[in-house]
């Protein structure tokens, strides 16, 4: 019988990105809809009536929310093509560890970048998030991907904030290029994946996104 | 040849705990080093340098940090005996969803309630009720959130347990009184050994959050 799979999202969020991007990995086709979070379906209060966020991921009628366990998910039950998460043990430590890194440093990070109003604030912010993605970018190594030699788990939970990143340079005034070239070259190798290209926006779009919230809130 | 397991912990927190639980429904022996979270070990710095926290498991001379990632490290390596994680895909992101949720939401409130004074304390007080209320209707009827037997849920949540009385104490109220079947849960974990070993006395916590609202002028 066909898997029957629904993605609820918003096509800016990088946690939807993620989920999209694994999707494609495993070669799965599914329904994708838009949530409008002014205004959220009934359905997605339904599949998740504990956060009521997106992504949330509905297999065969079953919900399952926050955007790298809906990964984990994905490679276990497909666990027959494109592995995302390593089979030994401490790898598999490693990688949710750094995965569990990028979810609890990046995005409210950035936010300060973006969302900010006062000067200090967002200066602070800057200067912490180009510590975390030096960091990230040390833990990056040689390697071609943060799974190794194969896109893993790591690898999706961080490239969807490259579409964020010109949004970022730009409120921020600095250019991530030039204090992170080896994380900008694994994004381009990211971006040769049509997993990937095929589910993160348009940076351009994304700025305009950013500038129209900031309008909206009365920041810009 | 045999594993040499350590554990770097600190008495109350309920992260190392829930480390301490996995690993002794796992039956395995390990060595436990307490640290002083003022005056952080050369070895903790260089085994968790990013987060410089405990629980830090150190397996093989290669260390493992933070606590969910740590019990899924034990539940996985170990996987002959006691599994907390269920086989089931979706089981398993339920599982992990539940606990994601007790991570982001216990602690910080807990925290509050001590912490904070008047409408902060009250607010937090509220919200987490309200969570521990919304963590009562997911156990529903069964003994354990991991179904019959005890799992990587039970293990995430009971080792606030015995922050409880201190929460009730600063916050003046009664979680007994607000989620009865939560409570009953908690007594039902603490006859297994694995967690009446691990879990410190709900005095204790008591006593040592006192000090630490007279030494920093909360009241």
């Amino acid at each position: 019988m066909a898997d029957e799979i629904v993605l609820l999202s918003t096509w800016p969020s990088m946690f939807s990105m993620r989920v999209r991007v694994a999707l494609a990995e495993k070669g799965l086709e599914y329904e994708y809809r838009e949530e409008d979070l002014w205004n959220k379906s009934p359905l997605l209060l339904k599949m998740n009536p504990v956060h009521k966020k997106i992504p949330v991921l509905i297999h065969n009628g079953k919900p399952i929310c926050e955007s790298m366990i809906i990964v984990e998910y994905i490679d276990e039950v497909w666990n027959h093509k494109s592995p995302l998460l390593p089979t030994d043990p401490y790898q598999r430590a490693e990688a949710r560890f750094w995965a569990d890194y990028v979810d609890k440093k990046l995005y409210d990070i950035g936010k300060k970048i973006i969302w900010s109003t006062k000067g200090e604030e967002q200066e602070t912010g800057k200067k912490e998030f180009i510590e975390c993605l030096k960091l990230l970018e040390r833990e990056l190594g040689d390697n071609p991907y943060f799974g190794g030699e194969n896109f893993g788990f790591v690898d999706v939970s961080l490239v969807t904030f490259s579409c964020w990143f010109h949004t970022y340079e730009s409120y921020g005034n600095f250019s991530i290029e030039t204090e992170c070239p080896k994380l900008i070259a694994w994004t381009k190798r990211c971006l040769e994946k049509e997993s990937v290209s095929s589910s993160l926006a348009d940076p351009h779009k994304i700025h305009d996104f950013a500038s129209g919230m900031r309008k909206r809130f009365g920041i810009e | 040849m045999a594993d040499e397991i350590m554990l770097l912990d600190w008495w109350s927190s309920m992260f190392g705990m829930r480390v301490r639980i996995a690993l002794v429904e796992k039956g395995l022996k390990y060595e436990s080093r307490e640290e002083d979270l003022n005056n952080k070990s050369p070895l903790l710095l260089e085994m968790n340098p990013v987060h410089t926290k405990i629980p830090v498991l150190i397996h093989n001379g290669k260390p493992i940090c933070e606590s969910p990632i740590i019990v899924q490290y034990i539940d996985e390596v170990w996987k002959d005996k006691s599994p907390l994680l269920p086989a089931d895909p979706y089981q398993r992101a339920r599982a992990r969803f539940w606990a994601d949720y007790i991570d982001n939401k216990i602690f910080q409130l807990g925290g509050k309630i001590w912490t904070r004074k008047g409408e902060d304390r009250e607010a937090a007080k509220k919200e987490l009720m309200e969570c521990l209320k919304i963590l009562e209707g997911e156990l529903g009827e069964k003994p354990y959130f991991g179904g019959e037997n005890f799992g990587f849920v039970d293990v995430s949540l009971v080792t606030f347990s015995c922050w409880f009385y201190a929460y009730e104490s600063c916050g003046n109220f009664s979680i007994e009184a607000e989620c009865p079947k939560l409570i009953a849960w908690t007594k039902r974990c603490l006859q297994k050994s694995s967690v009446s070993s691990s879990l410190p006395d709900p005095l204790k916590i008591h006593d040592f959050v006192v000090q630490l609202r007279k030494k920093f002028g909360i009241e």
